[in-house]
């Protein structure tokens, strides 16, 4: 017999959307700042910059060795200082943004890399300054990566709230361990699957689509 | 317009240090269309960077409209290069934004007003030919499609130079020509100096009035187009004229002359310029009583000027031979005797 109802599950979906639509707005906010400047100040970038690199390359690094049940754990006096609370759906989110910063960073960095050394000489020759070379040529040019790898970071999220759940955030992926792992209920694990697989391929779905139409030509 | 002061670049490439240039000097003047050829690695790349400082020098000096481009701030560079517009091998035009975009870029970074940037843009499609295709994206474009946008682009900021960056490599031999032909408008309408690279004979042959060529970081020759072409001093600059001047008799007629006979001899000519409209063979053949025998014949058109090249089999006595030997030669012709 099925342990939870429907509202249950509809409160689930609720707080995971929650979860990874702040942790991932935040993130990103955060992130792709970082991941431009990495760009930027590596061999060959616009302002070069060694110091800059390492120390944000090595920072990046650590954080993301780091698994992320024990930064949800390790950093609770960080995020009861921020959102005054260190359990509940508010409280998972510090960790999630703390996770994904560095994922996105990387992610961004991947893909802004991927744009040719020749668009950014032909900037640098029409005496652009590095902030028009990353707005007019940086990222317009990546657009189509930078939708993709968004999309990476925000199916990676979905998979973290599912941890969360131990700090009691809530969300679909706490529902299956808790509900359907821990109690052998089967059936609450299938029903859980599988919204997070519906999640999961309308995010990607909708990041291709979004992804090809910025890059159709 | 444009002054190379021993130009010397050092790259560092794992510890190991390339010499790119090795003092390198070259000067080009306002309306000059110069052009530099050599293979790949020769260090014409690097060369071009130095002129709107992409590359910087481990020493010597880049003046550039009599601005010393090593004494200035960041800022002042950037307004520089605002002077110096640059077309690329690839094009290097922007894949996410369509025709129009692409060409208002450097307006766009000038904060010119909206008005302004369409007038300009539109414009500058006609000059280049390319007015249907405003909307276009460069992915839906030919190759010599994207190079007329790029040189939309590089004109956006009516510069005083354009730099050319192996600009017709990778086109087709009919659509190089009509770049090169679109370059010649550009420096002739808008008084813009040119200073192009590239590794096809052809192309300066087309176009420049001045040429350098540059082998292992070192230019070995320069001079005015006639010059060169019609009288190359170095063995590399020699194999890039051979390239667009043929000046080589077929093995098979060369094999039927007896070079034992002393009384046949085989002359290499060259006519260069005003002299090339003479008729000094005809002239020393009736004046010394020799037979000529055409052997091969050819004529190039260098700017305006005309480089002949001929090689005859003058028959007749062994003295009246070298009296007309002499004669061409008293007459500023290049005389040249073939060794079979």
């Amino acid at each position: 017999m099925t342990t939870i109802t429907g509202p249950q599950i509809i409160k689930a979906i609720i707080e995971t959307l929650q979860m990874v639509s702040v942790s991932l707005l935040i993130g990103s906010l955060l992130g792709i700042p970082l991941g431009i400047l990495l760009v930027i100040t590596n061999k060959g970038g616009i302002i070069k910059n060694k110091a800059i690199y390492s120390a944000l390359n090595n920072v990046i690094n650590i954080v993301r060795s780091v698994p992320f049940i024990i930064l949800l754990a390790a950093i609770v006096p960080f995020t009861r200082l921020i959102v005054g609370t260190s359990i509940g759906t508010k409280a998972a989110i510090v960790p999630l943004i703390i996770y994904i910063i560095p994922y996105i960073a990387r992610l961004i960095e991947n893909s802004l890399l991927e744009v040719n050394d020749g668009i950014i000489e032909a900037a640098e020759s029409m005496g652009a300054t590095p902030v028009q070379i990353i707005w007019h040529f940086l990222l317009p040019e990546a657009m189509g990566s930078l939708i993709l790898s968004l999309t990476t970071a925000t199916i990676g999220l979905i998979g973290a709230t599912a941890m969360a759940g131990t700090i009691g955030a809530g969300g679909i992926g706490d529902v299956a361990i808790s509900y359907g792992y821990q109690r052998f209920d089967t059936k609450v694990i299938l029903i859980t699957v599988i919204i997070l697989i519906i999640f999961v391929q309308a995010i990607q779905n909708f990041g291709n689509k979004l992804a090809r139409k910025v890059r159709r030509h | 317009m444009i002054e190379l002061k021993n130009i010397q670049k050092i790259f560092n490439k794992k510890g190991v240090k390339v010499e790119a240039l090795k003092g390198v000097n070259l000067q080009v003047d306002k309306g000059d269309i110069f052009g530099v050829i050599g293979f790949s690695g020769a260090g014409k790349s690097t060369l071009i960077r130095m002129v709107n400082y992409l590359e910087q020098p481990t020493s010597g000096e880049v003046i550039v409209d009599n601005k010393n481009l090593g004494k200035l701030t960041t800022k002042e560079l950037r307004e520089v290069r605002k002077q110096i517009g640059m077309i690329f091998q690839h094009f290097n035009l922007l894949e996410s934004k369509n025709v129009f975009e692409n060409i208002a870029i450097p307006l766009v970074l000038n904060h010119r007003t909206k008005d302004e940037i369409e007038s300009r843009v539109n414009e500058l499609l006609e000059f280049v030919g390319l007015e249907d295709k405003a909307k276009a994206y460069p992915s839906e474009l030919s190759g010599g499609q994207k190079q007329r946008i790029g040189i939309a682009r590089a004109l956006a900021t009516n510069p005083l130079i354009l730099l050319c960056d192996e600009a017709t490599s990778a086109l087709d031999p009919q659509t190089t020509g009509s770049i090169l032909q679109l370059l010649k408008k550009i420096n002739r309408e808008y008084n813009i100096t040119i200073l192009m690279i590239t590794h096809e004979m052809a192309v300066i042959r087309e176009v420049c009035n001045k040429v350098a060529v540059m082998e292992n970081g070192e230019i070995i020759e320069q001079g005015n187009l006639l010059e060169v072409f019609g009288n190359p001093k170095e063995q590399t600059t020699k194999n890039f004229v051979k390239t667009v001047v043929h000046d080589e008799v077929p093995q098979v007629i060369l094999d039927e002359i007896n070079s034992e006979d002393e009384n046949s001899k085989v002359l290499k000519l060259k006519f260069i310029g005003e002299n090339s409209k003479k008729a000094i063979l005809a002239e020393a053949c009736s004046e010394f009583n020799v037979q000529p025998n055409i052997l091969f014949a050819n004529v190039t058109e260098l700017q305006g000027n005309i480089l002949g090249n001929l090689i005859v089999e003058l028959k007749g006595e062994k003295e009246d031979i070298e009296n007309a030997h002499k004669y061409m030669k008293d007459r500023k012709v290049g005389v040249e005797e073939v060794l079979i």
